[in-house]
């Protein structure tokens, strides 16, 4: 029998990573894919006490993440899109349109 | 047998995830987190989420993961030769929230979480599918209505941002 603070631990282990990849990275679809992962770090633990609890509310949460991000991911990379056409850097440390 | 599945599940998701952090080509990034995909679902079984884990497939795996790996392509990005300028501050960040996962994860408080009081914990004999079914068109209905729109809203707006100019081919 696995614990839940072990599935917490995971949890918080992806969380982190994903953190760290949005702060160090600088291609924008990289920082995008580490939202990914800290959702993922998300879900893992709704799940898990979804199990641990006997609820179904956790798996249900989890479900309506997963459409935000599939939609979080048509947006994002449709910005990505538009910002490369327009010939700037996708580095988003350079990207500074709407800066003045 | 189960520990054994939930050590490599764990083991491979961390290691991926860093993979998809710490590599410099984004193609590679990208295949890294396919795996990273795949083995989440796994968790998902574990835990007798079977529906959430062929939902993860489809939807991530399948849907969302194609999204990024044709953006990549397309875009023909090159490899990134340093990382963001504020690293500093980010390995402080790191190290404060590892820190605080260890203290929280080795504490051992009243492990015996409350037994479920909702009316709502219908996972009887039913499958796994059948009770989200169940709960999600009674009590979930009016936030499934509002993902649908999300959703709309996501497609629209995707359109828009990415068609190019707008207005020009009436004219």
């Amino acid at each position: 029998m696995v614990p839940l603070s072990a599935y917490v631990a995971v949890s918080a282990v992806l969380f982190i990573i994903g953190l760290l990849g949005v702060l160090i990275r600088r291609n924008f679809i990289i920082v995008l894919m580490s939202v990914e992962i800290m959702l993922n770090a998300a879900n893992i633990n709704l799940v898990a006490f979804s199990y641990y609890l006997e609820s179904m509310a956790g798996q249900l949460v989890a479900l309506f993440i997963i459409a935000i991000a599939a939609g979080e991911a048509a947006i994002g990379l449709a910005i990505i899109i538009v910002v490369f056409r327009g010939k700037i850097s996708t580095n988003v440390d350079e990207m500074n349109l709407l800066k003045w | 047998m189960e520990q054994a599945f939930f050590f490599y599940f764990a083991f491979v998701i961390a290691a991926t995830s860093v993979l998809v952090v710490a590599l410099r080509n984004p193609i590679y990034s990208t295949l890294a987190l396919l795996v990273m995909f795949f083995h989440v679902a796994g968790l998902y079984v574990t835990l007798h989420a079977e529906f959430l884990a062929a939902v993860q497939i489809i939807v991530y795996a399948g849907a969302i993961l194609v999204l990024y790996l044709f953006v990549v392509m397309l875009l023909n990005l090159k490899q990134d030769v340093r990382y963001h300028r504020q690293w500093p501050m980010a390995a402080a960040v790191g190290a404060t929230l590892v820190i605080e996962a260890i203290i929280l994860t080795a504490m051992k408080g009243s492990t015996t979480p409350a037994a479920a009081t909702d009316t709502e914990t219908a996972i009887g004999g039913a499958g796994n599918t059948e009770a989200i079914g169940d709960v999600l068109y009674t009590t979930y209905l009016f936030p499934f209505e509002v993902a649908s729109l999300i959703l709309l809203v996501a497609m629209i707006g995707a359109i828009v941002l990415a068609k190019k100019d707008i207005g020009e081919r009436e004219a």
